[in-house]
């Protein structure tokens, strides 16, 4: 059974009297384990693609989903469940909070569904040591580079042992070393098994996934099979 | 919420107060001073009313005061000299009101006269009190030494007195007073007791001096009472007082200072002020005399207490929602300031209760803290002023557990709109934020 299914999804912003349609009968389906990226021009719609399919958003029109469950009418509560339980979000900006230092941080997914201090705590130090921050523990986001900062984010992606993986754009800020290191990371990441869904500008990132989808004006305008293995 | 993603909240929310130091202290100062003045106001308050309670409630709440009083309209053709002019309470009244009102428990006639007690070369202003021997029924004296007035006393007219204990000491320094003879006006009385008097204390309140006056010991000079019994007081003292003023002779008589009547319960004694007033308007033709009911004077100190309280209460209140008002600003920058976070916290799993749970629990420990910081101020001001002020104070637990509470209430009241504006911001749009 796929772990995504998504059918004729739309999502229309409405600007005033105009309607604005970011996403026109999208369909797609992504097996367990799969590489995905997408990409297109600015505008296109791939955040609004990946922020349907992240739950952070509600379709205009269509279904989703997601593990098999319909997650397209949940309501609040159910998908902030969902959010937290079965997404791994990795944003361009990497979107740490200040305050927390790095085990803080990774830790704050697993706090939301009440795992006790002690084993977050645990595990957050593993997911640490797995990116490669084990010495950094009790840094704060301002100490560190921007792409320890992404490798922070892809930790705590990881703390709830998430269905998906979404990035959107996690190389975006980098300089292409720390980019290469973050991509070869979530390389890693395939290798064990984990479905990652990553939105990029980088031809590069189209290589490595199974399969790049293009999207155009809200649509899919092809679908790319890269049989690199 | 378990109890541990509780103690979690905890710490989150001190952890960015502390974060922003300056910014919280600032904020919370608006309820340090409002729980400050609540504690405060409220001590003062409640000194005051108990030390007016424990006044009236020491005349007796079952007692009933008549005093003689110059009636006023004498005043006016007080050019006629050398008329005696007779007015106030006589024994013919304490005797009615014995006969003629059962439900009468004690009646206790007093005459007041202003002398002199002589012993060896000492002499002390006193003012000498004739009584029966039931007048500690009715008022505050507590036997120290010796004996009361007796019966006997009463019954033979005997030459025998009760001294208070400071003039005891101001009359007899170190010697033994019981037995020693005391002289006033040319005659000896022997003492046969010593006894104190409870005090309304040191202070100068206007309420004090009244009950003061009432009781007593509102002349000058005087150090203290001398009581005798009030037959030998009848026998050897003038009820005539003659004095010089405007130019002329006045002449006064005047029987008995006061009568003072005691009921079985607090119930008869407004039904027994009725009864009085009754009685005695028709044997007395003018108000010479007034009637005194402790109980009233207590009803009387309850309601201003009661608007005293509203008063201190409204300022309080104004100060809290000020203070209030403020926390709910700072909260609401806070929150917009924080808007990256809410969108981070939200993309990780927070549910919008878990948003507001964090920014309410930290305006909770805004204001808790800032509350704790007022009580712990608020309990300093009542102790400076008792110390410096010589007035009493009173902090009662129930102020504390009140201040606390108000301090929750406000951090409830005026956390929830922030934190409801923080649940409710779009994830998305949060997160583009900046
Ligand atoms: N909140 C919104 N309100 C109105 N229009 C929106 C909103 N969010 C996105 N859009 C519009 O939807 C379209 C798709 O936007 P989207 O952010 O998905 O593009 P994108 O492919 O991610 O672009 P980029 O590569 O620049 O990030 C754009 O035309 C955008 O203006
Ligand atoms: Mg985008």
């Amino acid at each position: 059974m796929a772990v995504v299914h998504i059918e004729k999804l739309c999502k229309t912003y409405q600007l005033g009297p105009v309607q604005l349609p970011a996403l026109r009968d999208v369909d797609l389906e992504i097996e367990q384990g799969q590489y995905i990226a997408i990409m297109g021009p600015s505008g296109s719609g791939k955040s609004t693609l990946l922020n349907l399919l992240g739950c952070l958003d509600r379709p205009t029109s269509g279904r989703y989903w997601l593990g098999g469950k319909d997650v397209s009418t949940l309501d609040d509560n159910h998908l902030s469940l969902i959010r937290g339980k079965r997404i791994g979000f990795i944003f361009q900006s990497y979107n740490l909070i200040g305050q927390l230092n790095v085990i803080e941080n990774i830790k704050l997914p697993m706090s939301y569904q009440g795992f006790s201090e002690e084993r977050s705590i645990e595990r957050a130090g593993k997911l640490a040591t797995m990116v490669g921050l084990g010495n950094r523990f009790k840094h704060r986001p301002r100490e560190l580079s921007g792409g320890q900062q992404q490798r922070v984010a892809i930790a705590r992606a990881l703390a709830n042992d998430p269905v998906i993986i979404l990035a959107d754009e996690p190389t975006g800020n980098l300089d292409s070393e720390s980019g290469a290191e973050i991509l070869s990371i979530l390389d890693d990441l395939h290798q064990r098994g984990k479905t990652l869904i990553i939105v990029t500008h980088d031809e590069h990132i189209g290589t490595r996934a199974e399969r790049t989808i293009h999207l155009l004006d809200g649509r899919i305008e092809r679908v790319e099979y890269n049989h690199r293995r | 919420m378990h109890w541990f993603s509780a103690k979690r909240t905890i710490k989150l929310g001190v952890k960015s107060l502390w974060m922003h130091r300056l910014r919280s202290t600032l904020t919370m100062l608006g309820m340090v001073f409002g729980v400050c003045s609540v504690i405060a106001m409220l001590a003062i308050g409640e000194g005051a009313s108990r030390e007016a309670q424990e006044a009236i409630a020491r005349l007796g709440s079952t007692n009933l005061i008549i005093e003689t009083v110059k009636p006023p309209n004498e005043q006016a053709n007080s050019s006629k000299a050398n008329t005696m002019r007779k007015y106030g309470l006589t024994y013919a009244d304490a005797e009615s009101i014995r006969n003629t009102i059962p439900s009468v428990q004690v009646i206790v006639p007093v005459r007041e006269i202003d002398q002199e007690a002589r012993y060896l070369n000492r002499k002390v202003p006193i003012k000498l009190i004739g009584t029966i021997p039931w007048y500690t029924e009715v008022s505050p004296v507590r036997l120290i030494r010796g004996r009361f007035l007796s019966s006997v006393d009463l019954q033979y007219q005997l030459a025998v007195c009760v001294i208070e204990d400071q003039v005891a000491r101001k009359l007899f320094a170190f010697d033994d007073p019981l037995g020693m003879d005391v002289r006033i006006y040319g005659n000896y009385y022997r003492v046969v007791g010593i006894v104190a008097r409870l005090t309304t204390g040191q202070t100068a309140d206007s309420f004090a001096s009244e009950i003061a006056a009432v009781n007593g010991n509102g002349g000058g000079g005087v150090i203290g009472n001398v009581y005798i019994p009030l037959t030998t007081a009848r026998k050897r003292f003038t009820e005539v007082k003659v004095s010089f003023g405007g130019g002329s002779e006045n002449i006064e008589k005047v029987e008995l200072q006061k009568i003072v009547v005691k009921v079985d319960s607090t119930e008869q004694v407004l039904p027994m002020r009725n009864i009085l007033n009754t009685l005695l308007g028709r044997i007395h033709d003018k108000q010479d005399y007034n009637i005194v009911v402790p109980l009233e004077l207590l009803r009387q100190a309850a309601r201003t207490k009661q608007i005293f309280s509203i008063v201190l209460g409204s300022i309080a209140a104004i100060s809290l929602l000020v203070g209030g008002i403020g926390i709910m600003n700072i909260m609401l920058a806070t929150v917009s300031e924080r808007t990256r976070e809410i969108g981070i916290r939200r993309a990780l799993g927070a549910r919008k209760w878990d948003i507001i749970v964090q920014f309410l629990s930290e305006t909770l420990l805004l204001t808790l803290a800032g509350g704790v910081l007022g009580i712990i101020l608020g309990a300093l001001i009542p102790f400076l002023v008792t110390y410096f002020g010589h007035m009493p104070t009173v902090i009662t637990p129930s102020s504390l557990i009140l201040a606390f509470g108000i301090s929750a209430v406000v951090g409830i009241t005026f956390g929830i709109y922030p934190a409801y504006r923080a649940a409710n911001m779009d994830p998305i749009e949060s997160l583009r934020h900046e």
